[in-house]
């Protein structure tokens, strides 16, 4: 009998303990000073898949730089005009491999087989665009992702799409209902039925209004006295959301950048924070300079259900990782993608590339110029509407 | 006697049913009401089940919890399109939200918030009818109020976070959700909101009741048991003739800790740790976007939180420095 109540009770623990999703070994990392709690946990068993998920793409051997430019040999290059027809080649075969789909590794998931000048299939003009917005992050981005930089296969890992991309989520349908709203959040699948944030019931969309919109993130009080900080609870949510997307994109804790006794402090925050910040800067202008012009390109199918188009987030470069294939670069290989030659004379101040027009500022609020308008109307305004904090006087 | 030496209850006394104390002819007690008994309720208390009294205010009391929790129920129900699995499934993460912070005090949509604030407002109506229904049974039993006051402190806690903090905020969106994982996920964004609320020392002191409760409770419940082989559940007896269960118990204690509570006074020391709990929460939840924006800052301003020397090379916020087109 004491025997029965000794293995029940060993039981009951392990079912406990098991309920708790993680098996062991957890390993611990120190990040800050001792006592703050800032350390990186990590699970080798978990990693494992993480890292098969971050492996380097092919890189083709270097090409001749010293030949004739391919856009004296071709017609119709806009993007890669500065390159050698070696290296225009060499990038040409890469994509191929990074980003046609496994049933189609050739030219024509691109390209007109009668005439490679013809812009006629949407992906020839989608990874024109792709093209020009890999060289702008290389370039004018450097705060984000430093001289590791960026190639097609950061995101596209040898396929079409992304394996993370966002649309702006439809909702339940029951927006406008009388009985049974969700203001965006509760909700343990979203409208497009996947998981939510972290497993979570906060809100399911803060791509919408972060990295597509510019709604104001920080939330926590500036002084330690009410000082006209109106935001509200309900959008500390949304910024919660938001930091919790970025966490899981990247396999991290919340001390990987903030020190949790002061969140807003960046006295006592690591400078991984700093290059945070400018991702979710990056992934916004992004969205709204490359993507969302790209809307009409895109046929139906590669759409959302609000026919908005794929975006990206944080997890669309970073697959877990901290950083894309933990810090490798394969753009090194590349100085075709760099974007660092001088750009020929004629390239056109294109609509693509508003980001490297737009005007220096000290403020993030250069952003507006790229802010594109709202892709899911009716969704984004009312989660808009939710985050608002300046109704009723206090 | 040797029977009580378990931490279960192990003897169940089979007796007729007591009716109650004498009462006067209008009193609330009928004799002779039938009551039952079942074992398995004698396991962990007292078999006999009834009589009951519920009185008027129990019964708005009840009723208007029912409305409450329907109108919470049906909107979770609603929320996954009536789907009665997807509501099991999901049903830690469905929720009723406040209103939306831009329609402040005012009443907004039902689907907005309106349901939000009648669920409120019946819940409300539904604690306040039952704290009188408590205040009211302890009066006709003759008995001090003390249940009351302590549930009032309760009551209190729960005003302040649906109620007055959101009257004094000026918004009726700073109220807690009514949902299982959305009630917590609104405690941490709160938290986060205000600078973290372990700076907060109400907070702490909230926090230093709760487990202090939970320490007395162990340690007076202990005791008992301990010295019950010598009558010592005989509490109320003890108080005033201590015998040798009280003087043990009590001599435990002084070769513990030096000190020992009384018969009597443990209990007052576990009503006002309990009662200290819900009161100085509330007061802490009522001053926090109030009084203080963010505690992190006050515990700095008030030398409270220490510094810690830093390990890595802090960066400005590049909101402040970020330059080129970014």
């Amino acid at each position: 009998m004491k025997m029965n109540i000794r293995l029940l009770a060993i039981l009951v623990t392990l079912s406990v303990l098991g309920g708790c999703g993680e098996r062991p070994p957890i390993q611990t990392e120190q990040l800050g000073y001792r006592g703050t709690g800032m350390e990186e946990n990590s699970n080798p068993r978990l990693l494992q898949k993480v890292v098969a998920a971050n492996q380097l793409g092919t890189i083709q051997p270097p090409a001749d730089t010293s030949g004739p430019l391919a856009k004296d040999i071709y017609q119709n290059v806009q993007v890669l005009s500065d390159l050698s027809i070696g290296e225009f080649t060499r990038v040409m075969l890469s994509m191929t491999d990074w980003v046609t789909p496994a049933q189609q590794k050739n030219c024509t998931y691109c390209h007109n087989a009668e005439n490679y000048a013809d812009e006629g299939k949407y992906t020839y003009q989608v990874a024109r665009s792709m093209l020009r917005m890999t060289r702008d992050i290389n370039t004018n981005w450097k705060d984000h992702v430093k001289d590791t930089g960026v190639t097609c296969h950061t995101c596209h890992r040898g396929g079409p799409v992304p394996s993370a991309v966002w649309f702006t989520d439809p909702g339940a349908g029951r927006e406008n209902s009388f009985v049974g709203t969700r203001a965006g959040q509760n909700s343990a699948i979203t409208g497009l039925g996947i998981t939510t944030i972290g497993h979570s019931s906060l809100p399911y969309d803060p791509y919408s209004a972060y990295l597509l919109g510019d709604s104001p993130i920080r939330v926590e009080g500036s002084t330690a006295l009410p000082n006209g900080n109106r935001a509200s609870i309900k959008q500390a949510e949304w910024t919660y959301s938001l930091m919790v997307h970025m966490s899981n994109s990247l396999g991290v804790n919340c001390t990987y950048c903030h020190n949790t006794r002061a969140w807003s402090s960046w006295e006592q925050s690591r400078p991984q924070r700093a290059v945070a910040w400018y991702g979710i800067r990056m992934a916004r202008s992004l969205n709204n300079g490359y993507l969302v012009p790209l809307t009409d390109v895109f046929p139906k199918h590669r759409k959302g259900p609000l026919g908005d188009v794929a975006k990206i987030n944080c997890e669309t470069c970073h697959q877990g990782a901290y950083k894309p294939y933990f810090g490798e670069s394969m753009a090194k290989a590349y100085p075709e993608l760099q974007g660092s030659k001088p750009v020929a004379a004629e390239a056109p101040a294109s609509v693509e590339s508003p980001a490297v027009a737009a005007p220096a500022s000290a403020k993030s609020s250069a952003l507006a110029p790229v802010v594109a308008p709202r892709v899911g109307p009716a969704t984004v305004a009312a989660a808009g509407a939710q985050r608002s904090s300046s109704g009723g006087g206090r | 006697m040797a029977e009580y030496q378990n931490i279960f209850t192990r003897v169940q006394v089979s007796a007729p049913h007591y009716p109650g104390v004498p009462h006067n002819p209008r009193g609330v007690w009928v004799r002779g009401v039938k009551a039952s008994a079942n074992y398995w309720l004698g396991k962990i208390g007292d078999a006999q089940i009834g009589p009951f009294y519920l009185g008027s205010t129990g019964v708005a009391s009840i009723l208007c919890f029912i409305i409450a929790f329907e109108i919470v129920g049906l909107n979770m129900l609603a929320s996954v399109n009536w789907n009665p699995l997807q509501f099991i499934r999901q049903l830690f993460w469905l929720a009723l939200e406040p209103p939306a912070p831009q329609y402040g005090l005012r009443l907004p949509p039902l689907s907005n918030g309106g349901w939000h604030l009648m669920a409120g407002f019946f819940l409300t109506m539904s604690v306040l009818l039952w704290w009188v229904r408590t205040y009211n049974l302890a009066r006709k039993l003759k008995m001090g109020t003390h249940t009351a006051w302590a549930f009032a402190s309760a009551i209190f806690l729960f005003l302040v976070l649906g109620f007055i903090r959101p009257v004094m905020m000026g918004s009726w969106s700073e109220a807690v959700p009514y949902g299982i994982f959305a009630h917590l996920d609104w405690t941490a964004a709160f938290s986060l909101r205000y600078g973290n609320l372990l700076y907060n020392p109400f907070h702490a002191l909230s926090i230093v009741f709760l487990y202090g409760s939970v320490l007395l409770f162990a340690m007076h419940a202990g005791t008992i048991m301990a010295v019950s082989r010598f009558g010592g559940e005989r509490e109320v007896e003890q108080v005033l003739d201590r015998g040798t269960a009280s003087e043990r118990a009590a001599l435990f204690w002084r070769w513990t800790m030096g000190f020992n509570a009384t018969m009597e006074s443990v209990h007052r020391w576990a009503w006002w740790f309990a009662v200290l709990c819900t009161l100085t929460g509330g007061i802490g939840i009522l001053l926090t976007g109030t009084v203080v924006d963010n505690w992190y800052l006050w515990a700095v301003k008030h030398g409270v939180a220490p510094s810690y020397p830093t390990t890595f090379e802090p960066v400005p916020d590049p909101a402040l420095t970020s330059g080129v087109a970014q």
